[in-house]
């Protein structure tokens, strides 16, 4: 069907649009951002042709969500005090009193 | 009468999905901008499985199909949450 | 209407490549080298090499991406200068050049290459030989076993060169830095909600790699991508080096290999080659030994060498 290649185009160009965002924005985590973005992308493309290029995509698609999260977590993970904490137990986090109590500890 | 479903949903999806990228683009703030990735490119992506589903030749496809948005809303929860404390951990400079 | 979508993914695919290499800080071209290896993922679909997408798809989106944010990670804690000096303009011009040439020359090879049949004839007639219906696996372990094999035993060599860069005070440590995370938080529960997805669709990977897209290296990649996942979630801790059932399960891909190419031979096929009748068995058996040692191999290649820091 040409709408579904049509759609595929549409989300490509999107994530094109916000790939910008990777270029300029001004703290890590938007950069981190960015390549969950290019994952949900990816995943909707390749659902997109599945019909058109056969279902096998779907699998293609299922490891790439299976996955979506793991560079976020390395990411945490890495830019952490010693290597491998968890930005929920920072202490000094957890002192500073929440300004609209959204905390959830 | 599936086609017609198919072009619907997706056709929704991708305006979400267009939407989620704009907001990416141009809300001030990191945190919006979490809100713009998270839930409307995550919707869009419900919304194009659920076009697509139409178009599927099995049960088990469609299975497979929601079991893709579910693992990826997981992802995206996930996500949202530890980077939102590392983005706050950076503006307050630590 | 394909023509437009292949021609916005080539342009896409270049532009976060040339983005990656142009400069302007080392994690912005971390996330960029990740985000190209999501998307080779869709163009290797758009070329109809789905087994090659899976492989892509969980190297590119997972392992590859942890492999240089915790390098990144490491390179910040010590204090080392992460950029890159700023290229200077009399070395540029000599390799844009070579670049050039290159390019020029690949795109000579391509335009001049017959156009290849498919399937390609002797495939078609060598695959009902094969035990197996996916024409990759068949190729992967059956008609070039060697190359397979030798790959195998080069991923293990690979890990033995991480390993090599352990100090000698470490070695009988754990792979890796210790992992802590708040217990019940959102990591803690990610790790647990993860893994039991992950093994169904690793091992289903294995499984189906026979008759279609698939296979060991699909299915163990995802493996080592969900035990590693565990480990950082805190949830299993990395084991030792000396630990022997470790070393078992990285040499088991290889050893069985080994072995069923010598049971070829002894049974006057050759060496490697596997007699008709029981082609599809043997096959079935070596996958799951090498999902084995490629999930080990791969896990083990991330997570890094012993490292000193873990509380016993």
């Amino acid at each position: 069907m040409t709408w579904l290649t049509c759609v595929a185009v549409g989300v490509l160009a999107s994530l094109g649009a916000a790939l910008l965002r990777v270029w300029h924005g001004p703290g890590r985590a938007d950069r981190m951002m960015g390549a969950q973005l290019a994952g949900t992308s990816g995943v909707a493309v390749l659902v997109v042709l599945a019909p058109l290029e056969g279902w096998a995509a779907l699998d293609v698609a299922l490891i790439l969500a299976l996955f979506g999260a793991l560079a976020a977590v390395g990411f945490v993970k890495a830019v952490s005090a010693d290597g491998g904490g968890d930005p929920e137990e920072d202490e000094d986090l957890a002192a500073t009193p929440p300004d609209n109590g959204v905390s959830s500890e | 009468m599936n086609d017609l479903a198919t072009y619907a949903f997706t056709s929704i999806g991708l305006f979400f999905f267009v939407a989620g990228s704009v907001g990416f683009l141009r809300f001030p703030d990191v945190f919006s901008r979490l809100h713009a990735l998270t839930k409307a490119d995550n919707l869009g992506l419900g919304f194009i499985a659920l076009g697509i589903a139409f178009q599927a030749e099995s049960w088990r496809l469609v299975a497979l199909l929601f079991l893709i948005w579910g693992l990826m809303l997981l992802a995206a929860g996930t996500m949202s949450q530890l980077i939102a404390r590392d983005a706050l951990r950076e503006r307050d400079g630590r | 209407m394909t023509l437009v979508l292949d021609l916005t993914l080539c342009a896409l695919i270049l532009a976060v490549a040339l983005a990656t290499v142009l400069g302007g800080g080392v994690f912005r071209a971390i996330v960029f080298f990740i985000v190209y290896g999501l998307l080779l993922s869709v163009a290797w679909v758009r070329l109809d090499a789905v087994d090659v997408a899976l492989a892509e798809a969980a190297i590119g989106a997972g392992l590859t991406g942890v492999l240089f944010l915790s390098a990144f990670g490491k390179l910040a804690r010590i204090g080392a200068e992460a950029e890159p000096p700023a290229a200077r303009i009399r070395g540029f011009l000599p390799a844009a050049l070579a670049c050039a040439g290159l390019t020029g020359a690949l795109a000579w090879a391509w335009f001049a290459l017959p156009v290849p049949e498919r399937p390609a004839p002797d495939l078609a007639t060598a695959l009902p030989r094969a035990g197996v219906e996916n024409p990759v696996t068949a190729v992967l372990l059956n008609f070039r076993a060697w190359d397979t094999l030798l790959e195998s035993i080069v991923l293990l060599a690979a890990l033995i060169g991480v390993w090599m860069l352990a100090r000698d005070e470490d070695w009988h440590d754990r792979f890796g830095l210790p992992q802590h995370v708040r217990p019940g938080g959102v990591m803690a529960n990610f790790g647990r909600l993860l893994p039991p997805v992950g093994v169904l669709v690793g091992v289903y990977l294995v499984y189906v790699g026979a008759d279609r897209p698939g296979g060991a290296f699909q299915g163990g990649t995802v493996l080592a991508a969900v035990g590693l996942v565990a480990a950082l979630a805190g949830l299993l801790r990395p084991p030792r080096v000396t630990q022997i059932v470790w070393r078992m399960g990285l040499v088991a891909g290889p050893l069985v290999f080994l072995v069923a190419g010598i049971v070829g031979a002894i049974l006057g096929a050759g060496f490697l080659t596997l007699p008709e009748p029981i082609a599809g068995s043997a096959i079935f058996v070596i996958e799951i030994a090498l999902a084995i040692s490629i999930a080990v191999t791969l896990a083990f290649l991330v997570i890094g060498p012993p490292e000193q820091g873990h509380r016993e």
